[in-house]
C-alpha cells in the first residue's frame, strides 16, 4: 500500500530519522514501537504532510507520494491522529468531527442535519454515545480522542496513522477504539500505530517496526517477538522494566488534607502524606484525580476544606502561591499547561525558578544557564543544546524539562500528574528512578497515574476516588490491580 | 552558535537588508536624501512612531494590542500643554512631562485593568480607549489646539550638539527595553505568558500582573511620544496622532514580532521604525503624492512582512 525508501530528517543540525525503509500493507496493523526521540512521530509526520523529508521517497498504491501538507496527504488517502489533539474547541463534536469535509447542499450550505447524523454513525462505530451537538470544550482529553478518532474514520483513509492514540484512554474507550481498528483491517486500511503499552501491541499489531535513535532496527511478525525481545531492540540492551524498591517514608506528616472539596468535581476528599511519601491517587477517568491534584497545586483552588503544610494552613489560590509555598506540580497536559514551545530548554527549565537566580530583578545568566545545565544533565534530556526551542524536543523530552522545572525551586511537595504518559520504557525507568531519589531527599510525592501496575508498585498507599470521592485507602505494598478496580468502578 | 540564535539573526539580517536596499535606492535616486539634515530629519520623524512602537512590542509580544495609542498620544500631548502654559502654576518643565506621561499611564492602566479584571478581549478595550481618550483630548482642550506653551517644554524637541532630543530619547527608550527584555524576570514573564498563558501561570507566574505592566508601560510611552509631539508642534493637538497606533504595531511586525505573542525582540522593532521612516521620507523627498504614498507605504509593509516570513520558513 505505502512504501518508504530511505526517508532522512534532521531538525536544524539533529538529525531525526536516518534513511528509513518500510513497506505498509493492505489491511495490517503496523506497530511502530522505539524510545521517546527515536523517531516514530517524526516518521508519521513526514507520512502525513506535516514535513518534508530531506531525503527518501514514497510510493502511495504504486504512484510516488511526496504530500505538501496534511490536507494534501488526506486528499490521496492518508489520514493522521495527533499525539497531541488538535480541537477546535467552540465547534461542536459534529462540526468537529466533519471539518472540512462538511456534507453540504447547493451553494455550500452545510446540511447541519446530514452532519449530525454522520457524525452520530462515525462515533457510533467506537461505540461512544457522545452528542454530535456537544461543545467540543466541554470534553475530557479521553472524549476528545475519541472524536479525533472518529474524524480520522470518517475520512475513509487508505491508509490511518495514530501516534499513541490510547495514551489517554479509559480501557472501556480503548477497547471500543481496537473494535474500530479491527474493522478497518477488514475493510482493507493500512493502520499504522505507535503506543508504549507492551500488552497492546502483542493484542494489536500484525507486525513491528522497530526505530533507535531514527534508524530502523528492524521489522517482524508480531508473533515472531516478545515483550523482552521488542524492548531489547528498542533500548539497544537487554533490560527488563523494572520498579526500584520503595524508600522508607518518615512518620512525620508534611500536608494535611482535609475535606477538600470542589463542586461538580470532588466531594470531602480527606488524606495527609509524610515525609519520603509516595501517595498514589488512583481511579477511573473522571474520577476526580487530576482536579484534587490540581486544587494542592493551587492550579484550580478547592471551594471547601481545609489543607496544612507543615501544619501551617495552606490555601493556595494560584499556581505561584502553592509554588512559593514548596508545592509544585507537572500537569498531566504537557502542551496546554506546560511548555512554552517557542523559548529555549534553558528558559523553559528555569521559568519558575527565576526569582532565586536573580539579583533585583535582573536574571544571573552564569546562574541560570548552570541550573538549565545541571537540568539537563540530572534529567538526561536529549536535545542539541541549552537553546534548543522546547517545540523542537520529543515528548518525553519535554516531560523530562517540566520535570526539572519543577524541582528546581526544590518544593517539599511534589505533584505528579501521569508523569509517564505517552513516554517510552526507557524514559519511564528514569522517572521511576527519580521518584525514588525524590523520595530519598525527603520530599512528599502525590502521583496520579493511569497505569496500575506502576500507581502501586511506586505508591506506599493508595487513595482510590471513584465519582469524586474516597473510594479506598490501600496499603500499596499488599494490595492487587484487582481489589483497587473494585474499588475504582462504580457502583 | 545555536539553532534559534541563527535564525533570529537571519530574520534582522533579512530586515536589514531591505532597509539598505531602499537606503541605497533613495541615495541614487534622490540628491537630498544622504545628507545630514536630511538623515536628521528623518531621526526626529521617527522618533516618536519609534518609542510608541517600543511600548507596543511588549503588549504584542504577550499576545495582546494596543489600538488607543494615537488618541493617547493627543490626549498627554494636549494635557502636558496646558500644564506648559506660561501663565500655568508650578514647575514650567517638570510638571507639564509629569502631567502628559501620568495621563498616558492611566489610560494603560485603565486599558490593563479591563484585560485583566475585567477579562475583556484587549482588541475591544483599546478599541474603546481609543475613542476615549481623542474624546477626552477634545473636551480638555475645547475643541481647539493648546498654544502658548513655555519653551522650556518646546526645548525638548531642541538639539543637543546637534542631535535630535527626541531621537535620544528614542534610544534611551529602546535601549532601557532591549536590555529589561533579554535581561530582567518580568521581561522573561513578558516571553512566557505570550507564548503560553496557561502554562505561564501554572509554572507560578502572576500573568495578570504581566499584562497589567505592559499596558501601563505602553500607556507611558504614549505619555511620552504625546509631550514630545506637543513640544515639536509647540501646541496640545487634540486631532493629533490619528493612526499612530497603526504605524507603530507595523513596525513592530516589520521587525519580527509575532502578533500572537511570545516571539520577537525590540531590536527589530528599532529596524522596523527605521525602515518605515525612511520609506515615509524617501516617499517625500521623490514628491510622491501624498495619495499614491498610502498605497505605497501599505504594501512595502505587507511586502517587507512577507519577505522576512518566507525567509524565516527556510
Amino acid at each position: 500500500m505505502l512504501s518508504l525508501t530511505g526517508i532522512s530528517k534532521s531538525f536544524g543540525r539533529l538529525p531525526v530519522l536516518h534513511e528509513v525503509s518500510l513497506a505498509f500493507n493492505t489491511g495490517e496493523v503496523h506497530a511502530l514501537m522505539g524510545e521517546n526521540g527515536a523517531g516514530k512521530s517524526t516518521l508519521m509526520k513526514v507520512i502525513a504532510g506535516l514535513h518534508a523529508p530531506d531525503g527518501g521517497s514514497m510510493r502511495l498504491k504504486d504512484a510516488p507520494f511526496a504530500p505538501a501538507s496534511p490536507h494534501a496527504a488526506l486528499l490521496a488517502g492518508v489520514a493522521m491522529i495527533h499525539q497531541e489533539l488538535m480541537p477546535i474547541p467552540d465547534m461542536t463534536v459534529g462540526e468537529n468531527i466533519l471539518l472540512g469535509a462538511e456534507p453540504c447542499g447547493p451553494m455550500g450550505l452545510v446540511d447541519r442535519s446530514a452532519v449530525r447524523a454522520r457524525a452520530r454513525a462515525l462515533l457510533a462505530e467506537l461505540d461512544c454515545d457522545l452528542s454530535p451537538d456537544a461543545p467540543m470544550r466541554t470534553l475530557s482529553v479521553g472524549q476528545t480522542q475519541v472524536v479525533e478518532i472518529a474524524k480520522a474514520l470518517g475520512r475513509d483513509a487508505d491508509v490511518l496513522l495514530m501516534d499513541e492514540p490510547t495514551a489517554a484512554l479509559s480501557d472501556h474507550e480503548a477497547a471500543a477504539l481496537f473494535r474500530a481498528i479491527a474493522r478497518l483491517k477488514t475493510k482493507g486500511v493500512a493502520v499504522v500505530y505507535t503506543t508504549h503499552k507492551m500488552d497492546e501491541v502483542f493484542r494489536l499489531a500484525d507486525r513491528i517496526t522497530v526505530l533507535r535513535d531514527g534508524r530502523h532496527v528492524i521489522t517482524a511478525p508480531a508473533r515472531e517477538l516478545d515483550q523482552e525481545r521488542l524492548i531489547a531492540h528498542m533500548v539497544g540492551r537487554p533490560m527488563s522494566e523494572v520498579f526500584p524498591p520503595r524508600g522508607k517514608a518518615s512518620d512525620e506528616v508534611v500536608l494535611e488534607v482535609d475535606g477538600l472539596s470542589r463542586k461538580g468535581r470532588f466531594e470531602s476528599v480527606s488524606f495527609n502524606i509524610r515525609k519520603g511519601e509516595v501517595l498514589g491517587l488512583a481511579g477511573l477517568m473522571g474520577a476526580g484525580r487530576t482536579e484534587v491534584a490540581s486544587a494542592v497545586a493551587g492550579l484550580v483552588p478547592a471551594s471547601s476544606g481545609e489543607m496544612r503544610l507543615r501544619g501551617s494552613p495552606f490555601r493556595p489560590q494560584t499556581p505561584g502561591e502553592a509554588l512559593a509555598a514548596g508545592v509544585a506540580m507537572v500537569t498531566e497536559d504537557r502542551k496546554g499547561l506546560g511548555i512554552v514551545p517557542a523559548l529555549p530548554i534553558r528558559e523553559n527549565i528555569t521559568l519558575s525558578a527565576l526569582v532565586t537566580l536573580c539579583h533585583g530583578g535582573l536574571i544571573d545568566r552564569t546562574a541560570e544557564a548552570e541550573a538549565a545545565r545541571s537540568g539537563i544533565r540530572d534529567f538526561s534530556i536529549r536535545a542539541s543544546g541549552l537553546e534548543q526551542p522546547v517545540e523542537q524536543l520529543s515528548g518525553g523530552n519535554q516531560q523530562k524539562v517540566l520535570l526539572a522545572r519543577a524541582l528546581l525551586n526544590r518544593p517539599e511537595v511534589v505533584v505528579l500528574d501521569e508523569p509517564t504518559r505517552g513516554i517510552d520504557v526507557g524514559a519511564k525507568a528514569e522517572i521511576y528512578a527519580l521518584i525514588r531519589r525524590l523520595t530519598d531527599e525527603g520530599r512528599a510525592v502525590l502521583l496520579v497515574s493511569s497505569e496500575l501496575p506502576e500507581a502501586i508498585a511506586l505508591s506506599h498507599r493508595l487513595l482510590v476516588l471513584r465519582q469524586g470521592k474516597v473510594a479506598a485507602a490501600l496499603d500499596a505494598s499488599e494490595t492487587t490491580q484487582e481489589e483497587v478496580l473494585r474499588h475504582a468502578m462504580p457502583l | 552558535m545555536n539553532l534559534r540564535l541563527d535564525r533570529s539573526l537571519l530574520h534582522r539580517f533579512g530586515i536589514l537588508l531591505v532597509l539598505l536596499a531602499v537606503g541605497l535606492g533613495l541615495s541614487l535616486a534622490t540628491e537630498s536624501f544622504l545628507t545630514v539634515s536630511n538623515l536628521t530629519n528623518v531621526a526626529r520623524q521617527v522618533s516618536i512612531n519609534g518609542i510608541l512602537a517600543v511600548g507596543v512590542t511588549f503588549v504584542l509580544l504577550t499576545g495582546g494590542v494596543d489600538l488607543s495609542l494615537g488618541s493617547v498620544v493627543a490626549l498627554s500631548g494636549v494635557v502636558c500643554a496646558t500644564f506648559a502654559h506660561p501663565s500655568a502654576d508650578g514647575h514650567p518643565l517638570f510638571l507639564p512631562v509629569a502631567a502628559g506621561l501620568l495621563t498616558g499611564a492611566a489610560c494603560g492602566l485603565v486599558n490593563g485593568g479591563l484585560v485583566t479584571k475585567g477579562n475583556v478581549a484587549p482588541f475591544i478595550v483599546t478599541l474603546g480607549m481609543m475613542t476615549v481618550a481623542r474624546g477626552l483630548a477634545l473636551i480638555v482642550s475645547g475643541g481647539r489646539p493648546v498654544a502658548d506653551m513655555s519653551e522650556r517644554l518646546t526645548a525638548l524637541a531642541g538639539d543637543v550638539g546637534g542631535v535630535p532630543i527626541p531621537l535620544l530619547f528614542f534610544a534611551a527608550v529602546a535601549l532601557a527595553a532591549w536590555a529589561f527584555l533579554r535581561r530582567f524576570r518580568l521581561g522573561r514573564h513578558v516571553y512566557a505568558v505570550g507564548g503560553n498563558e496557561q502554562a505561564a501561570r501554572a509554572a507560578g507566574i502572576s500573568v495578570g500582573q504581566v499584562k497589567l505592566f505592559v499596558y501601563v508601560l505602553c500607556g507611558l510611552m504614549a505619555g511620552l511620544a504625546g509631550v514630545v509631539l506637543a513640544a515639536r508642534i509647540t501646541t496640545g493637538q487634540p486631532n493629533a496622532g490619528v493612526a499612530y497606533e497603526l504605524d507603530a504595531i507595523a513596525a513592530v511586525v516589520i521587525g519580527g514580532t509575532s502578533l500572537s505573542g511570545g516571539i520577537g525582540s525590540v531590536a527589530g522593532t528599532v529596524l522596523g521604525v527605521i525602515l518605515i521612516g525612511v520609506i515615509n521620507n524617501g516617499l517625500d523627498l521623490m514628491s510622491v503624492s501624498s495619495y499614491y504614498q498610502q498605497v505605497v507605504k501599505g504594501v512595502i509593509i505587507v511586502g517587507a512582512v512577507w519577505l522576512d516570513r518566507r525567509q524565516a520558513r527556510g
